[in-house]
């Protein structure tokens, strides 16, 4: 018996300290991963208010300042404390080292201080709603930011703290593609996650940064007057804008290419086939991670910045869609002469191509300058970036945390609650947000704490669906907790997707604490469902 | 078409509406394909490909790419965005080229109400009048934080700065009163920075643009003060219900009339006069105490008449006055 609970991560070693203290990739990860969830549903609670108070036209039960302070906080916590830390800071924590047989990543210690840097971070961000919350939008916009009385030091500090724990897991992920890998793992053997991971962490280090001293350029010009964004002392408040976008832009990469690697996971797993244009996915997230930096500009389009950038911002924008739209055929492709089970991560996977790709061809109505004129800072930019947020990245990582979950804790949930859920977060998700582009369109301006009767109809649909939306996923995460009741364990051999990721084949669910038994030895490639038979094995 | 067009868009005002709407259907129409599919391409593949009840688990195809397929993919998109891109930049063009005899009006955007100035002198408050046919290049600043100013109706939206003039133009075709809004985040009354623009024929213009100003000078004073509550945008931060908004409500003020008010640095003053116009034009000194100090100043926005007769109208207000 003693033998058993030693060869679980979960239960060795014991005691609280051994988590507080803990060096091991798979606790960490486990600890950004409810520390994620904790502030997705906070920020989600926050969400339902705000649609609550949007269903009239009226301020009904609360002010405007509560309610730009709502969606202020709604916007920061669900990007700088769920879905930037989130797929990385759990799943990628979690899997890495896993699918590269190896032991943990290539700085433990590194690793749990990013953790701590998180919590840190996430400790500003919590004192900033205790006193009173802040008003500026997540874009903290100047001349607005630095002269709002609300908390906007609180909670630039709190940014300005997680960006470090997003650097230094980016760095140690770097670390770890490159030395860790077990031996005969060459790049085009990793598993597309890993791949994703490794764009995601190019992006992390070398665009954070930029927010960083963004964050302290504010905070200087709040406290001091530097006179940087003040016009008044000859700076300039678009130059805000420029270094905000600089590395808000690509950050809209680090929150989806992780995703993007997901799906390239689950959909070829749950088909049982090799995963169409491996090569084309594995370089088209290099070339998102790049171009990503060249189209700040396309935030600013009614800026005011020159014709010429105007131009110049429009043309590099679509060269984002293009590998972005072969990815999404290659995922389609990836099904043909496979073996498909409507599994609940395959569904995940499934809504996902469809909510990705409208998100990302109402990026291309976003990219012709014409037509942004009109639907800048409108309701279409929200639905636009929920589509690819919600719909795209929490989507896939729902989806993801449903794969793997029997993985990480041994235990597998009710799989038909959670193939209803999947499909109640779609509906419910496609009822909030698709009303959105037509408010948009119709010329409805995003942040209004009220709004004109003739917007009235369509919000009121878009809090309705809200609603489904949110108690769906509410259900899914409830069925995903119940599943970890006492005598629902599986069997440590349990492979129940029949997945040929290293995780699955060479190590147990959960797994060892020092993850291999003993040293792995790689026998086949993570899509090789032309080569290898792995039978799906689901045993209490 | 049309009636497409009445349903997802607002009016087609502006002479470069039509265009951007026909670009936006153009690429409403090709996305609708590519949607069409992914959509089906995945429901079909994943029905027929399925894994069945009484299926084996056996080896799957090795097939992981295709040229021809691929390099459609390619291709077929980058001709779409292509024309999507050249189209987009063709109207933008358009868009920023203003002809050279536009009239030229100063927008002054300002937390949270909007100012036009004419070139003919004269000025309105949240409302802008101009001539349809007749090219008008707007020319924006802003004395606080950054708004944006949006007329849906011509599809033109333009950032409001305040350290540099933007510039945005349109020629109204269709007579009528459309709104307008911010579409920039500014701040608690960024929701109530609404404003209309009223676009006339040239003859009506010009007669309204040789009266503009003068029409109020036969009105009686509490009359025209509750003409100005709504015209200077007091409306927007001050209620007359007795509820607070942004600011305290004159129905509060009016029946305080005589008594003392508390300030947020715990002085007092009476409610009279000289301290109504001291709180339009000198906002700042005296902050009511639970209330935040964002007004602007109304110095050069009001003449003396105008000031009196704002004193006159909130003098007026009772419970059941019903306005």
């Amino acid at each position: 018996m003693s033998d058993n609970h030693q060869n679980n991560y979960l239960t060795y070693p014991r005691g609280i300290m051994s988590w507080v203290l803990t060096l091991d990739h798979k606790r960490i990860g486990l600890m950004y991963l409810f520390g994620g969830m904790f502030f997705f549903f906070l920020a989600g609670v926050i969400a339902l208010g705000m649609r609550l108070a949007l269903a009239t036209p009226e301020a009904d039960f609360i002010t405007n300042d509560q309610y730009n302070s709502m969606y202020t906080l709604h916007g920061a916590i669900m990007i700088f404390l769920f879905i930037i830390p989130a797929i990385p800071g759990a799943l990628g924590n979690m899997l890495l080292p896993l699918m590269i047989g190896a032991r943990d990543v290539a700085f433990p210690r590194l690793n749990l201080l990013s953790f701590y840097l998180y919590s840190l971070g996430a400790v500003f961000v919590i004192y900033t709603i205790l006193a009173g919350g802040v008003d500026t939008g997540w874009t903290f916009y100047t001349p607005y930011s630095t002269t709002s009385t609300t908390n906007v030091i609180p909670m630039t500090l709190g940014i300005f703290v997680i960006g470090f724990s997003s650097i230094l897991t980016g760095l140690n992920f770097i670390a770890t593609i490159h030395k860790m890998r077990i031996s005969g793992l060459t790049w085009y053997k990793l598993p597309l996650f890993v791949w994703a991971l490794y764009g995601t962490s190019l992006v992390q280090i070398t665009a954070t940064p930029v927010i960083a001293i963004t964050m302290v350029l504010l905070i200087l010009e709040r406290l001091l007057g530097i006179g940087i964004f003040d016009p008044a002392l000859g700076g300039d408040p678009v130059l805000f804008q420029h270094f905000f976008w600089f590395y808000s832009h690509p950050a809209v990469y680090i929150m989806i290419l992780p995703a993007f690697g997901i799906i390239s996971e689950i959909i070829p797993v749950h088909s049982r086939k090799k995963i169409w244009g491996y090569k084309f996915i594995a370089y088209s997230t290099l070339s998102i991670a790049f171009i990503g930096f060249l189209v700040w500009g396309h935030h600013m389009f009614t800026s005011g910045q020159s014709v010429f950038s105007q131009i110049v911002f429009s043309f590099i924008t679509y060269f984002v869609g293009i590998p972005t739209g072969i990815k999404i055929f290659s995922w389609m492709l990836t099904m043909y002469k496979g073996q498909v089970s409507f599994t609940p991560p395959m569904l995940y996977a499934l809504s996902f191509l469809f909510l990705f790709t409208i998100g990302g061809l109402t990026g291309i109505f976003l990219g012709a300058v014409a037509l942004d004129i009109h639907l800048h800072d409108t309701y279409f930019v929200v639905a636009h970036f929920h589509y690819v947020m919600q719909g795209g990245t929490i989507i896939a990582f729902l989806g993801g945390l449903h794969h793997w979950w029997p993985k990480t804790f041994g235990a597998m949930y009710n799989q038909t609650i959670a193939n209803i859920c999947a499909i109640g977060v779609f509906i419910g998700f496609n009822g909030t947000f698709f009303p959105q582009f037509l408010l948009g369109l119709r010329g409805m301006p995003r942040r209004y704490a009220t709004y004109a009767q003739e917007y009235a109809e369509i919000h009121s649909y878009s809090t309705f669906w809200s609603l489904v939306l949110g108690l769906f996923i509410f259900i899914a995460v409830v069925n995903l907790l119940w599943s970890l009741r006492k005598n629902n364990k599986l069997d440590p051999g349990t492979n129940p997707w029949g997945a040929l990721t290293m995780e699955w084949t060479h190590t147990t669910s959960p797994p060892h604490p020092h993850n291999f038994e003993e040293e792995p030895v790689l026998t086949h490639g993570p899509y090789d469902y032309d080569k290898v038979i792995v039978k799906p094995t689901f045993k209490k | 078409m049309d009636r497409l067009t009445e349903y997802l868009f607002p009016k087609q005002v502006s002479t470069f509406a039509q265009d951007i709407d026909n670009l936006f259907y153009f690429i409403f129409y090709t996305s609708l394909v590519l949607l069409a599919i992914v959509t089906f391409g995945m429901i079909y593949l994943a029905i027929k490909y399925r894994f069945k009840k009484n299926d084996e688990i056996r080896l799957t195809s090795s097939t992981d790419h295709n040229s021809i397929l691929e390099s459609s993919f390619v291709i077929i998109p980058l001709i779409l965005v292509s024309i999507t891109f050249v189209w987009g930049i063709k109207s933008y063009l358009n868009m920023v080229t203003v002809p050279n005899d536009a009239i030229e009006i100063k927008v002054t955007g300002q937390s949270w109400f909007w100012t036009f100035d004419y070139p003919e002198g004269g000025s309105t408050l949240n409302e802008l009048v101009v001539p349809s046919g007749v090219p008008i290049k707007i020319v924006l600043s802003s004395k606080d934080v950054i708004h944006s100013f949006y007329i849906p109706v011509m599809r033109a939206k333009m950032d409001v700065l305040p350290n540099r003039y933007n510039v945005m133009w349109f020629n109204a075709e269709q007579e009528g009163i459309y709104p307008i809004f911010c579409a920039e985040y500014c701040g608690t009354g960024h929701s109530q920075m609404n404003a209309q623009v009223v676009v006339m024929n040239p003859k009506q213009y010009n007669v309204w643009l040789a009266e503009v100003g003068s029409e109020d000078d036969d009105l009686p004073l509490d009359e025209l003060g509750a003409k100005l509550y709504s015209k200077k945008a007091c409306i927007t931060c001050h209620t007359l219900d007795g509820s607070p908004l942004v600011g305290p409500s004159y129905l509060q003020t009016s029946q305080m009339w005589g008594q003392e008010r508390v300030f947020d640095d715990g002085s007092s003053a009476t409610i009279d006069d000289n301290y109504i116009r001291n709180s339009i034009l000198e906002p700042q000194s005296q902050i009511v105490a639970g209330y935040q100090g964002v007004m602007p100043t109304y110095q050069g926005l009001l003449n003396d008449r105008e000031l009196d007769a704002l004193i006159a109208f909130l003098k007026t207000l009772k419970e059941d006055s019903g306005i």
